[in-house]
């Protein structure tokens, strides 16, 4: 199975859980998006599916 | 240098200084409001946060990239003001409207800083995506601050969209042109019931203080500060400056007159 992490293909990634700790030990401050839609705390271990895009965003400085 | 934390305004007295800005259901002492972009690290951020003397801070949302320096989430709270997310940088409504979903999960608040800008040379705000993307995010039970245009009938627009507040651009986004239609602002305020924040292009303090004195309810900068040679000096210059235009406001300027008018009377003249 492969999905695109934050515009990177990986085929290690089997969750919202797993992509979070892929990128960051941070869990406070994290947002999870799957194909653009946001995906709540609750859901982060339901599986993801081939070719899913997952952004895992958080706060930086901005106006 | 004067240490900012100890420059305080002297003019802060009177009927109605001390009202605090109710934005939906918070009411805040200060009426200046903080961008973050463009700080150049953590502890200047931190340091412009406390002189500025504001209690609500702007931050974006972005990948989470590895190696940045802790979390600027744990810098505001530290500083023990709220958080305001933005969705800087949506050319879209359904982007817009999803960022702000994203940071409603990552910040566990409903309040967005609603930015759908219409491109990137002017950063300026596409009213068609904005009026949508306010829409679908009051609808949700998002408390919407729409970053805007100085237009007056669009900021009428939003508030019928059920947005908490207006924010009038002063000027283009990291501009610091200052407020180049005063006028419509002025109008924005007249007509509003709802606070109207002054929003982007604030160059310096008297920047600050106009669009109070224009009737702002409170103003939101970031590069003028970050950006500046000494923003914790700057940020205090501002926590001045919109105490002082709000002071000035209140107190009511005098008429502008073609001709002079004398201050000392010219009774009892000596005939010399």
């Amino acid at each position: 199975m492969k999905i695109e992490l934050n515009g990177e293909a990986r085929g290690d990634v089997k969750t919202a859980a797993a992509a979070v700790a892929a990128v960051t030990e941070a869990r406070r401050g994290i947002a999870v998006a799957v194909n653009g839609e946001v995906v709540p705390r609750s859901e982060w271990d339901l599986p993801l599916a081939d070719g899913d895009t997952v952004e895992v965003l958080t706060a930086t400085q901005g106006g | 240098m004067p240490d900012p934390a100890t420059v305080t305004p002297g003019i802060a007295s009177g009927p109605g200084i001390h009202t605090g800005l109710t934005i939906a259901d918070k009411t805040f002492d200060s009426r200046l409001i903080l961008g973050t972009g463009g700080a150049a690290n953590h502890a200047q951020l931190a340091a412009a946060i406390a002189a500025s003397g504001t209690e609500l801070v702007t931050v974006a949302l972005r990948r989470v990239s590895p190696g940045t320096e802790g979390s600027i989430v744990d810098v505001i709270e530290s500083c023990g003001v709220d958080v305001l997310p933005n969705t800087a940088g949506c050319f879209t409504a359904e982007q817009a409207v999803r960022t702000a979903r994203l940071a409603r999960e990552a910040f566990g608040t409903n309040w967005i800083k609603l930015e759908v800008i219409g491109d990137e040379d002017t950063l300026l705000p596409d009213p068609v995506e904005l009026l949508d993307a306010a829409e679908t995010l009051v609808a949700e039970g998002f408390t919407v601050l729409p970053y805007t245009n100085d237009d007056p009938i669009l900021a009428r627009h939003l508030e019928a969209a059920g947005c908490a507040a207006v924010m009038p651009l002063a000027a283009p986004i990291g501009t610091g042109l200052g407020i180049r239609n005063p006028h419509n602002l002025a109008l924005i305020c007249e007509g509003a019931n709802v606070p109207v924040i002054c929003d982007a292009g604030i160059g310096t303090a008297s920047d600050a203080a106009q669009a109070m004195e224009l009737g702002c309810a409170a103003v939101l900068l970031a590069t003028a500060v970050t950006r500046a040679a000494d923003p914790e000096l700057m940020a205090a210059a501002m926590r001045d400056a919109v105490t002082a235009g709000r002071a000035a406001r209140l107190a009511g300027r005098i008429p502008k007159r073609q001709l002079a008018k004398a201050s000392t009377t010219f009774d009892g003249m000596a005939d010399l």
